[in-house]
Formats: C-alpha cells, structure tokens, sequence
C-alpha cells in the first residue's frame, strides 16, 4: 500500500513539513510525493533521506516530479 | 539599457555593485542605494530593525559612511492593524539612530503584500571607494558575520528552527555592519563586499569574476549559525541558496570535497549578512583582532586570494 502526498502548488518549505507529517503517520512503507519546483524535489529528498528512509525513484512528470521514497 | 557616461560617476550600474557612487568634489562623493523586502520574521519592530540593518550595509560594504536615509513602505492598510506599521518603523528607526543616520522622508503605498526598508544615501571620499572588484594575491578573506540566516528563515516558516538558532539569527540579521565598516576603513582594504543573497560563494564568485585573481575558502573556518547544519540536511534549504548553487557551480573547484549541505550552507542567502572583506595578509591579523575587541564577534579569515586559478573559487 502506498500514500501519496501532493505538494504541487505549495512554496518551500511546505512540501517538506507535508513530506515529514506523512513519514510520522505511516511510520514504514512506501510514499509518493510530488512536487513542482527543482527546490523542493531537493528538499524533499534531503528530509526523506534525515529520517532514514530511501529515494527509490524521482521520475519527470507533468510540470514537476514524482519522489518515491521507503522505508522497510 | 544603454549606460550613461559622466566623469564624475565613479560606481555605477555595470558591475553589480552594493551602492552607486557619485563624486560631487575631489574630497567628496555620495553613496547612494535602496533594498526593501517582504518580511522574514514574524515580529514587526524585529522586521524593521532587520530591514534598516540590510538597508544600511551596502553603504557600509563601499566604506562608506550613511547619513540621511527614506522609508520606503508597502500596506496591506485594509488587511492589517496599522500597529504593525508603527511598529515595523520604530524598529527601523531605532536602528538608525544606533547608525547615527537621520531619518528625512519616506513614501508609502497600499500593497496586498507588506514590504519595508530604505534609500539610503552616504558620504566617501572618491578614493577610497572600496567595491567587490580589486582583491589582490595574497590578501586574507575576512567574514565579519556567520552565515545561516536564509535556512534558518526556512526552518522558522515551518515551525521548525530550534529557539537558540533563531535568537541568534536574529542577533545576526539585526547587527549593524557600522563597527565591523568603521575599523576595516582604518587599514588598507583592497575589496569589500557585503554577504546578502548570492551567499558567500556567490559574493566571493562576483569578486573574482573576469579578475586576475582567484580564492580559496577554507571551509571549516567559516562561522556557521547554530543548528543550520541540521535545518540543511532535513532539506530547509531556501530557495534561492539552491538557485546560487546552481548558477555558480561551475566557478567552484573541489566543492564534493565537502558535504552537499555544507556547500549549500557556503551558498545560503543571507539577509543583513556581514562584510566580506579582502586584506593584505600582513593587516588581516590586527584587524580580525580589533574586530573581536569591538564586539564583531564571529568574525573570522574564511580564505585568501590566489593567483591560480583565475577567476575561480577552490574549496580548501
């Protein structure tokens, strides 16, 4: 199963703080995020990777990105 | 644009400079400049103090020294409470007494976003002028503040930002480069920048481009605000510290020798930043000595300036 968190349209650092709120919530899994801006595809991989969970995948997609990331 | 020439205009737009700079007489010419911005803390009268500091630096990154300065204001009049307003200027004002500077004027308008800061204008002599452009080979690279303040911003916007880090942002942002100015005029300097929103290595990379000279930044001499590291590497990074990054990578040597977020910090757009200042090594001591006597705390000899390579900036 996995969660999507849409943060298309949000400034920095808002994607982040939606990115750490869902890694609290689901504690282990997988989680998609997407993302707008060169910025926040960064950020977001960056907080994403301080927790411990992995970058599995950053594909184009749209106007923005699309960030997979883990956690086992 | 086509740029005008007149004999008497001895900084003018072409290189990206703090302020302008206009001789009147031989023994005298006016620094001239303006910067005004949305707010970055939340506090009005903090706002206004750091607006005025940041206002006030790029006189003082000329050597220069301001005397009359102008408010320049954008209200949301019919949003919010005009108590902010008030309080924003007083934080403003007060700053520039502690800056001896008078306050004669201002403008304001009805804007949807606020926004706050000055036009400032100044005296110099015409030679003794210091811009971004004449480091030599073998002067030390004086920073006079740490960096930290645009990521700590970030973290502040996302609730994020350890209390300490904050007040010492603040503390930062707040501080006027007057002392750190007045005592870097009484030696020879041959450069002078302040730090603002290209980072360090931004600013750095603007004094050695299209220059005979390039610098190498030892890194883990640069003062850093507690807790950026951390903020850095759960990706509170600004945006325009990452955009610094970007367009100015390809003047840095050797930057993976050190971590992503630390070279990201190297970037990181300061507000109200301090003086970045090129000395010949024989001066660099006594002077970073005088400034730790009169208060300028952080400062610290973050690099020197090489002969080899042109142009660039090695990460040492």
């Amino acid at each position: 199963m996995n969660t999507t968190v849409d943060a298309r349209g949000f400034s920095c650092p808002q994607p982040v703080l939606m990115t750490l709120d869902e890694i609290t919530k689901v504690d282990t899994g997988e989680i998609v995020v997407l993302v707008d801006t060169d910025t926040s595809k960064e950020n977001v991989s960056r907080a994403a990777t301080s927790k411990g969970w992995q970058v599995k995948d950053v594909q184009e997609e749209g106007e923005g990105y699309r960030i997979t990331i883990s956690k086992d | 644009m086509p740029l005008i020439f007149d004999p008497n205009l001895i900084v003018g737009l072409e290189n990206a400079e703090d302020a302008g700079v206009y001789k009147l007489r031989k023994d005298l010419a006016i620094v001239l400049t303006l910067d005004f911005f949305t707010p970055i803390v939340d506090d009005p009268y903090t706002f206004g103090q750091v607006a005025a500091a940041n206002s006030l630096s790029d006189v003082y990154a000329m050597g220069g020294k301001p005397i009359v300065a102008m408010n320049i204001v954008c209200f949301p009049i019919n949003k919010m409470d005009i108590s902010i307003l008030q309080d924003i200027l007083k934080g403003g004002l007060d700053k520039m007494r502690e800056a001896e500077v008078l306050l004669v004027g201002g403008h304001s308008v009805e804007d949807n976003e606020l926004k706050y800061g000055l036009s400032v204008t100044g005296t110099i002599h015409p030679e003794k002028v210091l811009t971004n452009k004449g480091a030599r080979t073998g002067d030390k690279l004086i920073l006079t503040k740490p960096l930290g303040t645009g990521i700590i911003n970030t973290a502040l916007k996302g609730g994020l930002a350890h209390e300490d880090s904050v007040a010492e942002s603040i503390k930062c942002m707040t501080t006027l480069n007057k002392k750190a100015a007045e005592l870097m005029t009484e030696v020879e300097v041959h450069a002078c920048t302040d730090v603002t929103g290209f980072g360090l290595l931004g600013h750095a990379c603007e004094m050695v481009e299209g220059q005979d000279v390039g610098m190498v930044i030892y890194s883990s001499a640069v003062p850093i605000l507690p807790g950026t590291e951390h903020l850095a590497q759960m990706g509170l990074i600004p945006g325009g510290t990452i955009r610094n990054r970007d367009f100015r990578i390809p003047m840095i040597d050797r930057a993976t020798q050190i971590s992503d977020e630390h070279l990201l910090i190297l970037f990181d757009a300061q507000t109200s930043g301090g003086l970045l200042i090129s000395v010949p090594e024989q001066d660099a001591q006594s002077l970073l000595e005088r400034l730790h006597q009169e208060g300028v705390e952080a400062a610290a000899i973050v690099g020197e300036v090489v002969e080899q390579p042109k142009g660039k900036i090695v990460i040492g």
